[in-house]
């Protein structure tokens, strides 16, 4: 595996992981706060067991499936994936939706769980499932980028998945240290330059699937992720006046 | 039980709309890689002009769909 595949492989699984585990932490933090740390941080462990689990079943079986199969059929949903997530990254960024607040995510959580009474028994069900539940779902985002990036073969799965785990580290430690949501994160410049990667990736593979030589190999991925960012561009400005800058 | 139910299906609503939360952009996106496989398949173009009509025709989607989306949630 070359550096032009590894490097952005690295960098868009810890990209596109940072944006969800960010999303994760706000709310397992509003649970712990809220109704008790022991109960978040079960609901959470339980689901990064879940997580854990799939990405070891999967990873290793989807290497077996033939190559242009696999290839086609990951590509094409890195590209629905990719696009509907810089088509959204667009869209905040010209101002036509509102941008992904953490803080008010926060509150809103917070407000949420507070008013729901206290649990009844040792175990609170409804803090260990919401904390199961967004760990989850955050992370089964996270389990298809590590799988769709990394079904190269084992060194690019090994690359997505020390991106996401860098990311993964960075978030809990950021969390531990700061106990609040991490509403410094650029989360929608994040997703726009995440969304650029994941669209570049998903037509090489699916290219590749087709049995389209690219010219020059593996710098058309480079080219890709060039065209993908200028008509992002294109399309924000199309859209109206920019609201937050992309880069 | 239910709860664990309700936790289920909203896990895979949620793993569903990864990909489609807008039918119209995601048939387009299918429809063209579709299409782009059919040229390549059946006419074998130079690799440069399919590897251009495979990404044009991806851009072309996106930017159409950002800015009908744009006019919807303006007019709306």
């Amino acid at each position: 595996m070359t550096w032009a595949h590894a490097a952005p492989t690295i960098l868009a699984a810890m990209a596109a992981s940072l944006v969800e585990f960010v999303e994760a932490l706000t709310v397992v933090l509003a649970v712990g706060v809220t109704r008790g740390w022991r109960s978040a941080l079960t609901g959470a462990g339980l689901a990064l067991l879940v997580l854990a689990t799939l990405t070891l079943a999967l990873g290793p079986a989807i290497l077996q499936v033939p190559v242009r199969l696999l290839q086609i059929g990951l590509g094409a949903l890195l590209l629905l994936f990719g696009m509907r997530w810089l088509r959204k990254a667009v869209l905040r960024a010209a101002g036509v939706i509102p941008l992904h607040d953490e803080a008010a995510a926060y509150e809103s959580e917070r407000a949420a769980l507070s008013q729901a009474g206290k649990a009844r028994s040792a175990w609170d069900r409804l803090a260990v499932s919401t904390a199961f539940k967004i760990t989850l779902i955050e992370g089964v985002e996270v389990v298809f980028i590590v799988v769709a990036l990394g079904s190269a073969g084992p060194a690019a799965l090994a690359a997505a998945s020390l991106g996401a785990g860098i990311a993964l580290i960075l978030v809990i430690g950021l969390g531990f240290v700061l106990h609040r949501p991490l509403a410094m994160v650029p989360e929608n410049t994040l997703k726009f330059g995440v969304g650029v990667l994941l669209c570049a990736f998903g037509a090489f593979w699916v290219g590749e699937g087709m049995g389209l030589a690219w010219p020059d190999g593996d710098l058309s991925l480079a080219a890709l992720v060039a065209g993908f960012f200028a008509a992002a561009l294109v399309a924000r400005a199309l859209c109206g006046a920019p609201r937050e800058a992309v880069a | 039980m239910s709860a664990l139910v309700a936790v289920a299906r909203a896990i895979w609503g949620e793993t569903l709309s990864l990909f489609v939360d807008d039918g119209r952009f995601a048939g387009a996106i299918l429809v063209w890689l579709v299409l782009a496989g059919l040229v390549v398949w059946r006419l074998s173009p130079p690799p440069v002009l399919a590897a251009i009509g495979l990404f044009a025709g991806l851009a072309a989607i996106l930017i159409a769909s950002a800015v009908r989306e744009a006019r919807r949630r303006r007019r709306g």
